[in-house]
């Protein structure tokens, strides 16, 4: 190709990948958006097959066929509610594919002999860091929602300590090895082990309800990992490209840590979750239980009903049928909402894509300040399966864990009906004075099968 | 170093540009931004690429064939989930 115009392909595909995040900014023009940053990927290795002085295509074609068979098949099967697991798994791709190329790039200079450049040095060792502890992190986020493993969090003593101590060793080793006129080998493979151990041990102490923050973080790192890899093989497009994805999982990780009013520091050290989080007992308090019944009768004489769904829901797979019952009180002539807390599900946005999915439009899903001055003039609020983002305790009791934490007003509605499997506490362990409320009435159970049941109720009244 | 500081600046200014990007996106969409970020950060399919064709033996063999099979799964694998999401929520709104 004449000089040049590969650097000009790579800045359209550069280009291309910008405006596609830029159409996300709406659901109507997003689909399209997501075909333009498409279409620039393609342009990117279409140019690299031609230019970059490729010697086999064998390696290649071999690798480009099964890397998106298996990409495909992923995409094409996932279930909705397992998003969290597949974009954990993606996470953890990226990151591995940099720590090939950054390793590749180390043994090739090995290989033929002399000193790599100081920075290809630096950035080399950079991108086998991030590249594994992203892959390692990431198959551990997975497993931890996947429930493969536990979702508490696994603690030990002086696990700081250890954790910044390996840490330390292993900056020590890239140091040397930069500093080392020769491409020695032990130091390389012990920084790749090291590292890939160190994503281990960074994500075992989280809570599996604090992955929505793990994975936009592991996102950033994987985007980071590949605009190192871009300095080591001195490649802009990577280096843009990389920059987008990384600062796109900080902006997540920051607004999670928000909504739940806590440090980034919190959530990756806190080891939150583990079960001796004080609060109010409830001792002394009863709840008030309903029957399917008398919550259908509430449900469909409701002007205004604010749907709050959580993570329950999901488990539970009951958007279609939560769906089925908000279309049967607007055919009664009600009002439908749907109150979305931030960190509602178990990914940024999560909640939304699986309502989506059930069809409801997306001009009904509220944003938690969009909502919340209206659960004044709800009949009724009905929580299906949501717990600490509808704890009043967030705004009154100093003392609780999660004192400060943004939440739904589900308390204000003029009724609340709450949907739960069992008295069980919330993720964050402690009580919910909203469930011994007089304005609340419980129906336990599977959130799906009581939903089935309500719509059956409902249709009969 | 020229060529190094060059790339630092347009890092830096593509991290700035991110911000401005990601802000807008509105939280209905966070799901699929996290997918189609995670396709974009694909592109380090260029390097693997680069990697597995360079004709380096089991060098090229090994590193090149795993570099390229993981960025293809993010490649292929993000970009159509994230359509297969965005697909739901391009639905017109039922009319009311």
């Amino acid at each position: 190709m004449p000089f040049g115009l590969t650097e000009f392909l790579y800045l359209i595909a550069a280009v291309l990948f910008i405006i596609g995040l830029k159409r996300l900014s709406s659901p109507l023009t997003a689909r399209r958006g997501n075909l333009v940053s498409g279409v620039g990927m393609l342009i990117a290795i279409i140019v690299t097959l031609f230019d970059r002085h490729i010697l086999s295509f064998q390696v290649i074609l071999a690798g480009l066929l099964v890397g998106s068979a298996i990409g495909w098949w992923m995409a094409r099967t996932v279930k909705m509610t397992a998003m969290p697991q597949m974009v954990a798994l993606l996470n953890g791709f990226g990151g591995g594919a940099s720590l090939f190329v950054g390793g590749a790039e180390f043994l090739k200079v090995e290989l033929v002999g002399g000193t790599a450049p100081l920075d290809v040095a630096i950035t080399t060792q950079l991108s086998l860091l991030i590249g594994a502890v992203t892959l390692t992190g990431s198959v551990i986020a997975w497993a931890k929602l996947q429930e493969v493993m536990t979702g508490r969090p696994i603690t030990f003593p002086m696990q700081k300590a250890v954790n910044a101590v390996w840490f330390l060793a292993i900056a020590a080793l890239a140091t040397y090895q930069i500093l080392t006129p020769d491409q020695l080998l032990w130091p390389f493979y012990l920084v790749i082990g090291l590292s890939l151990v160190l994503g281990v041990l960074l994500v075992i102490p989280i809570g599996g309800a604090d992955m929505p923050v793990v994975i936009s973080l592991l996102n950033s790192y994987s985007g980071i990992a590949a605009a190192m890899t871009g300095f080591v093989i001195h490649n802009d497009v990577l280096i843009i490209a990389g920059a987008l994805v990384g600062s796109s999982g900080i902006i997540l990780s920051q607004i999670m840590c928000k909504a739940m009013n806590r440090s980034l520091t919190n959530v990756l050290f806190g080891a939150f979750g583990g079960g001796t989080a004080s609060g109010k007992s409830a001792a002394g308090l009863s709840v008030r239980q309903v029957t399917v019944e008398d919550a259908a009768m509430q449900i469909a004489y409701a002007q205004f009903m604010v749907v709050v769904p959580g993570y329950g829901l999901a488990v539970a797979q009951a958007q279609h049928v939560v769906r089925e019952l908000a279309d049967l009180v607007e055919r009664r002539g009600g009002e439908v909402k749907y109150a979305i807390h931030p960190v509602a599900g178990r990914m940024p946005g999560h909640m939304n894509v699986l309502l989506a999915e059930a069809n409801v439009p997306y001009d009904k899903l509220c944003e938690m300040d969009q909502i919340n001055d209206e659960f004044q003039r709800a009949d009724v609020a009905l929580v299906v399966g949501a717990n600490d983002v509808v704890n009043p305790a967030a705004r009154t009791d100093a003392g609780s864990p999660i004192y400060g934490m943004p939440i739904l007003n589900a308390d204000q509605a003029k009724s609340t009906i709450v949907l739960k499997r069992s008295m069980n506490a919330g993720f964050a362990g402690i009580e919910n004075e909203l469930f011994y409320s007089p304005k609340t009435a419980m129906l336990f159970g599977d959130a799906k099968q009581t939903l089935t049941k309500l719509v059956a109720e409902v249709k009969g009244v | 170093m020229e060529a190094l500081m060059l790339s630092i600046v347009i890092f830096t200014l593509a991290t700035f540009l991110g911000v401005e990007l990601i802000n807008r996106v509105p939280t209905t969409l966070h799901t699929p931004l996290m997918s189609g970020a995670n396709a974009i950060s694909g592109i380090t399919i260029v390097g693997a690429l680069v990697v597995a064709g360079g004709g380096h033996g089991w060098i090229s063999w090994a590193f090149g064939f795993g570099a390229v099979v993981l960025a293809m799964m993010n490649v292929v694998g993000g970009y159509a989930v994230t359509d297969r999401m965005l697909q739901m929520f391009t639905k017109k709104p039922e009319a009311k």
